[in-house]
């Protein structure tokens, strides 16, 4: 991990899918969100998944009604609520992140209403100041897209949006003429949760949208071991694992630690 | 034929689900296609007349429409002021207004085919209208309901599994019609190309608030062909409760155009807009301002950090956090006017129009009689002030005994 990031937001995004590229290998992603299971073990969390060769981050910022998630991240968020972080204090994370070396892109994950409440152009400046890289709301397809698209193309921030394996061509062309950085996959019809098998037809889903779209594609939703992670190598640019990161969580920084660093090797 | 669902309309939602700076779709991508699916289908039934006719049908000969207009004559001259007329949608079919829209949908659904239909309930109104509507045309139905509205509405929870329902009880956040349409959404997203979402309250991503709107618009057409040719007028006044708020925008939407008409929506005050329990969106800006929920813009109770807050009232069927997209967008004209009534206000109006008139309303249709009784003593007695009683109240029974010791 070098010292000092050389690059930020959108550049630091495609320096990172050029690293795993020029390695062979598909970038890997944790999902972690601020609080869980207490503020301080959430940053230790994340620092010793950038320690372990994690490539980029998606920092989640709990929200109240999170309809795209599963249990897992429901629940953690919840308690993450419960012990008072805020959309702020997970700026501040990022701004402390930063200071101990995590030089990894980082985007925060959160919906609309908690961002749009800090105010969408204040949130977007204030993110850039502190060191985030891009912005993942899942609530927000391109169609809304309006309310974050100016502020982060002054400040030079990815916007990500999604593609579900229900989105058809008119969709994938909508969402790749809006999304910068990369394009979410959902690897499934369904919500965030660790599944035991990537669904049969994910290869045929990822062609489809080779097709018709050049931008990386970050695949998550139901990715959760090793072998997940083998499988997607070569398939796509990278990948996010959330649920399985945050269950080991709430055995400690260890537990978290194991499990990045036994995805990132597979991936060798 | 054309009668039970209007489709005109003063140029609101636009093409894009808006109402004003109201409305949208605020969705998880997966269902992005499924609503263009829905919005295209609509938009095609409501081009068929066989659609119509079907919903004609049913209307009339299985829900009982058109529901009466009753003038309530010892209301009227205990308060002292204007006539009041009460427009009967507890008289149809399941008790409530709900199944207006549980019929059009559910017929929606089967014309998609779509054979499993989810639903989300508060009071258990609408997932009866669901259960019913599944139950009549032979689809299958999945509703989520909070586990504290199951406890307060056990009844409605034993008529969904009568007509054949699964009734799933959600436990996440505050448990309630909120964390319960959460669940509907995330059930949604994954069943997406099986199901219909049927949903029911004129809220959520565009299609639903003007879908919604529509299917529920044959209270307001029935009550202003009825209060005509019993009056000879229009409505001075017209005053419904808000939830979610489709019974409301059913009554408000035929009077629209008729400038004279006062349109008032009644939230629930809880106890009281200076509490932190209740569920008035529009009456106190330190706890609620425009934001997202539910996949719509709208006022939203939430807090500084935008975290929606937990919400309380009397009525399952109020107690929500956010308000229908074009409830905000009227109020922002000027053109509908919104206020409260407490729990203890519901309450006494539950027991005058009991003992007044030989009706017991639904907590919340409750909360709209509230504000005739403070209103009708100040208006002209040649004034017509029309209320729409959206539900009866023999689900709240056990809720009120609690409250008034049993009888």
């Amino acid at each position: 991990m070098s010292e000092t990031r050389t690059t930020h937001g959108l550049a630091a995004i495609e320096a990172m899918f050029a690293t795993a590229k020029a390695q062979g290998r598909a970038a890997f992603l944790p999902y972690y969100p601020i609080g869980y299971p207490d503020y301080e073990t959430s940053l230790a969390a994340i620092e010793a998944m950038a320690q372990v060769g994690a490539d980029g981050f998606e920092i989640g910022v709990p929200f109240s009604d999170p309809i795209a998630d599963g249990a897992v991240i429901q629940s953690a968020t919840y308690h993450a609520l419960q012990q008072g972080v805020t959309v702020r204090r997970c700026l501040e994370a990022v701004r402390t992140l930063r200071a101990r070396g995590v030089t990894q892109p980082m985007l925060m994950m959160s919906y609309a209403n908690p961002l749009l409440a800090y105010g969408a152009a204040r949130f977007v400046a204030d993110a850039a100041q502190v060191g985030v890289d891009g912005l993942i709301v899942p609530d927000l397809p391109p169609e809304e897209a309006h309310y974050f698209a100016e502020s982060c193309r002054a400040a030079g921030l990815a916007l990500v949006f999604f593609l579900a394996p229900t989105s058809n061509a008119e969709r994938m062309d909508l969402v790749a003429s809006n999304a910068t950085g990369f394009i979410y996959v959902v690897s499934l019809t369904g919500i965030t949760g660790a599944r035991a098998e990537l669904p049969s037809d994910l290869m045929e889903f990822i062609a489809r949208i080779r097709q018709r779209v050049q931008t990386p594609l970050v695949l998550g939703f139901g990715i959760s071991t090793p072998d997940h992670a083998r499988q997607m190598n070569g398939l796509v640019e990278g990948f996010i694992v959330g649920s399985a990161l945050v269950r080991a969580g709430a055995q400690g920084v260890d537990a978290v630690r194991a499990l990045a660093q036994s995805l990132r090797a597979a991936l060798a | 034929m054309e009668r039970y669902i209007r489709k005109t309309t003063p140029n609101v939602p636009n093409a894009r689900g808006y109402y004003g700076e109201f409305g949208g779709r605020f969705v998880p991508e997966t269902i992005m296609p499924a609503l263009d699916e829905l919005t295209a289908a609509y938009d095609e039934a409501l081009q068929d007349p066989a659609f119509h006719a079907e919903l004609a049908h049913l209307q009339a000969t299985y829900v009982g429409r058109p529901t009466p207009l009753t003038y309530a004559k010892r209301l009227t001259e205990l308060l002292g002021g204007a006539r009041i007329y009460l427009k009967r949608e507890d008289l149809a079919h399941t008790g409530a207004h709900k199944i207006n829209n549980a019929l059009g949908q559910a017929l929606l659904a089967k014309r998609m085919g779509k054979r499993r239909v989810i639903a989300e309930t508060g009071a258990g109104q609408h997932g009866v209208a669901s259960a019913t509507a599944a139950a009549l045309l032979g689809l299958d139905c999945h509703v989520y309901m909070g586990s504290v509205d199951m406890a307060r509405q056990k009844p409605n929870v034993f008529r969904m599994r009568l007509m054949g329902a699964e009734v799933l009880p959600v436990e996440s956040g505050s448990k309630t019609l909120k964390d319960a349409i959460n669940e509907a959404m995330r059930d949604w997203v994954t069943n997406v190309r099986t199901t219909f979402y049927l949903l029911g309250s004129a809220l959520g991503p565009h299609p639903y608030p003007m879908m919604v709107r529509d299917f529920q618009s044959v209270i307001g057409m029935e009550a202003r062909q009825q209060i005509l040719a019993a009056t000879g007028q229009l409505p001075d006044v017209c005053v419904a409760c808000v939830g979610g708020g489709s019974n409301a925008i059913g009554l408000f939407h035929a009077f629209r155009d008729d400038e004279s008409v006062e349109l008032v929506g009644v939230e629930a005050g809880g106890y009281g807009i200076n509490t932190d329990k209740h569920a008035a969106r529009f009456a106190n800006p330190d706890v609620s301002r425009v934001g997202i929920l539910h996949g719509t813009r709208s006022f939203v109770m939430q807090d500084e950090d935008g975290q929606v807050r937990e919400t309380h009232s009397i009525s399952a069927g109020l107690d929500y956090p956010s308000v229908g997209p074009e409830h905000a967008y009227l109020r922002s004209l000027e053109r509908a006017h919104y206020t409260f009534a407490t729990d203890e206000e519901t309450m006494r109006a539950f027991q005058t129009l009991s003992q007044y008139e030989g009706i017991i309303p639904a907590l919340e249709s409750a909360h709209a009689i509230a504000e005739v009784i403070k209103r009708a003593p100040t208006m002209p007695k040649d004034s017509v002030l029309l209320v729409n009683l959206s539900g009866r109240g023999d689900k709240d029974l056990d809720t009120v005994i609690g409250l008034l010791g049993s009888a």
